[in-house]
């Protein structure tokens, strides 16, 4: 226990000396939730729309103002020309026509319907899912409204036997920076977590002094805690002082018990520091351990559901989020924060990053050699 | 075998395998209690491969190996206890001071700290370099390093030690320095096993071993040496011997 001492206090000694680290470790909260949170977003706000309104009637400008009032929409021009709305719509300036073709109040009046037309910029077919989404629920409201009025109230419940009500729950804003916000502090507690540990031991052994201590009579097992403790404890401090900011800045709820994600974090990080640990073993220099923990960091961040959900994956790739942690670390940190589950319903979760651990700590010890 | 023996180290048909190729190959000498052994030999002789089986870092292929009573086998852990290391390769941490590093390896080696401040007073003290405690390695000439590597090596009062290339690479002064702490630890009762590329300070040595290709070509004392090949210094036996 008391070598174990020793050893933590020359690596606390280490961090906190080297200034690059430091700053690493206490800038790297900021950055990652102002900047990433920030652009990583999904909301639709200021969607450029070109009207084409060959109506010009009463009608057709109550439905042009509609989207006027809107704050997701951003009117950048009206015209009667639809070359000019393409033309826009191709350099980019544009991300939707509305266009209302000419006898669009006459139609309506007379014969009830009348088309309208949008032309959506899809290249980022998620964002023209929700232009698409949002525009609708403008028309259909518009819609009613003038149902509503021209009937004077008669017809509109029979043209409508179904209405939906939308009701979003653990998230009632709708506010994607809420959902993001989690998602930025299990990158945050994986990146510092498994770099850390996995560059600590290879640098050591690219010194030489990993043979000095090797020549000690120290136990594997105090070796391995003394060296794997601190980056626990740095990962745990980094995902409370992100917390903290995140709290600060988005307002980001915290719902559940912080108990229960303190303690289901811990037991990801075991099974995180048994990589590294893994890693920097069978690694001989800092550039090789580097390149490997971002090949694995990296396919493992994007397919854990951070910015899609993991229940929309492939079968295939739901099979391959079984080995993936950062994939239960994930869902988890967003089942406590933001819907308040407790231990119980993250029970098997826990359970099988449990099992994780045990695997990854223990392949981690088995392969580490004080003799070669 | 007797702990209690004259010797230190008895080194038995030791063999160690890379593959095809044969590092050790069987090797058969021992160490006498309080002796400064070197272990001499051209660069890729097997020198490095012996001293770290002897310390534990790696384990022989066949043979028959005590270290301070110790099978290398069976009880490494012991062995690394009674023994005292200092690597070619430098192995303090430069961006500790030096307080630091005695502290770190004291600690790993199971000194009180009590103890561990008491044997770094006295080491720094007899280094004359007790107003450095301070500073960081990374400030420290290289000279000042090795002999501060070796003070550490001793810091937990090893009854071996085993030293790889410790003068490689310093001044002559730092060396003959260097030499004057070897026997300084010599005379203690501590057993020195070095290995060198220097051949005058083969001669400081109480008895050489001279390696040559894996195997061990000719193991006496210094003087015994020059009379056996007929030459003046010891610079002309390895120059026979390994040409």
């Amino acid at each position: 226990m008391k070598t174990i001492l020793f050893i933590l206090q020359k690596e606390f000694i280490q961090v906190l000396r080297n200034r690059t680290m430091l700053l690493l470790i206490i800038l790297l909260p900021f950055i990652q939730l102002l900047i990433l949170v920030n652009a990583a977003t999904f909301d639709m706000k200021d969607i450029d729309v070109y009207v084409v309104d060959k109506d010009l009637s009463t009608t057709s400008r109550e439905l042009v103002s509609k989207f006027e009032a809107s704050p997701f929409y951003n009117l950048v021009n009206k015209s009667f020309n639809m070359e000019d709305g393409h033309d826009k719509l191709l350099r980019d300036q544009a991300e939707l026509i509305v266009h209302i073709p000419s006898h669009f109040e006459h139609d309506l009046r007379n014969e009830h319907h009348a088309p309208v037309q949008l032309l959506i910029h899809a290249i980022n077919g998620t964002a023209a899912g929700l232009i698409h989404a949002y525009s609708a629920t403008i028309i259909s409201g518009f819609n009613q409204q003038i149902a509503v009025e021209w009937s004077q109230g008669k017809l509109a419940k029979a043209n409508q036997p179904l209405e939906v009500v939308y009701s979003y729950w653990y998230n009632p804003e709708m506010n994607y920076k809420i959902y993001m916000v989690p998602g930025i502090l299990v990158i945050l507690v994986t990146i510092i977590s498994l770099f850390l540990t996995a560059m600590n031991i290879v640098r050591e052994k690219e010194m030489g002094t990993i043979e000095q201590i090797n020549v000690t009579p120290i136990r594997k097992y105090q070796f391995i805690v003394g060296k794997l403790l601190p980056f626990l404890v740095i990962a745990l401090f980094e995902l409370a002082f992100g917390l903290f900011l995140g709290r600060m800045i988005f307002d980001v709820p915290v719902v559940g018990n912080l108990g229960v994600l303190f303690g289901f974090t811990l037991v990801y990080l075991l099974v995180i520091l048994g990589f590294g640990l893994f890693l920097s073993v069978i690694s001989e220099s800092q550039q090789q351990v580097m390149f490997v923990t971002f090949f694995f960091m990296l396919v493992f961040i994007l397919m854990s559901g951070i910015f899609t959900p993991t229940e929309s994956m492939p079968d295939w790739a739901k099979k391959v989020n079984v080995i993936n942690p950062i994939a239960y670390l994930m869902k988890v940190i967003r089942m406590i924060l933001l819907k308040g589950s407790g231990f119980m319903d993250i029970l098997k979760e826990f359970y099988s990053l449990l099992i994780y651990a045990v695997l990854s700590l223990g392949l981690a010890v088995w392969r580490y050699r004080k003799t070669v | 075998m007797n702990r209690q023996s004259q010797y230190m180290i008895t080194v038995k048909d030791m063999v160690k395998k890379f593959g095809q190729f044969t590092a050790n190959d069987h090797l058969t000498f021992n160490v006498k209690r309080g002796e400064i052994f070197g272990f001499l030999g051209a660069n890729g002789a097997g020198k490095t491969t012996a001293m770290r089986i002897l310390c534990g870092l790696s384990s022989p292929t066949s043979g028959e190996i005590y270290v301070a009573g110790y099978n290398v086998y069976r009880e490494t852990e012991k062995i690394k206890r009674s023994i005292g290391y200092m690597s070619q390769k430098f192995s303090l941490y430069e961006d500790l001071t030096v307080k630091e590093n005695f502290r770190f390896y004291g600690g790993i080696y199971g000194l009180k700290r009590r103890k561990i401040r008491e044997r770094t007073g006295y080491l720094l003290d007899k280094l004359n370099f007790s107003h450095a405690m301070n500073q960081k390695i990374s400030d420290i000439p290289l000279g000042w390093k090795q002999k501060l590597a070796f003070s550490i090596a001793i810091m937990h009062e090893p009854r071996i030690v085993f030293l790889d290339e410790p003068t490689s690479g310093v001044d002559p002064i730092t060396r003959r320095q260097f030499w004057e702490m070897i026997y300084e630890t010599a005379s203690q009762e501590v057993t020195v096993f070095v290995t060198t590329h220097y051949m005058d300070e083969a001669e400081y040595c109480s008895r050489v071993s001279i390696m040559d290709r894996g195997k061990i070509k000719a193991l006496d004392t210094p003087a015994n040496l020059k009379q056996t090949y007929r030459v003046a210094n010891m610079n002309e036996v390895f120059v026979q011997i390994a040409r």
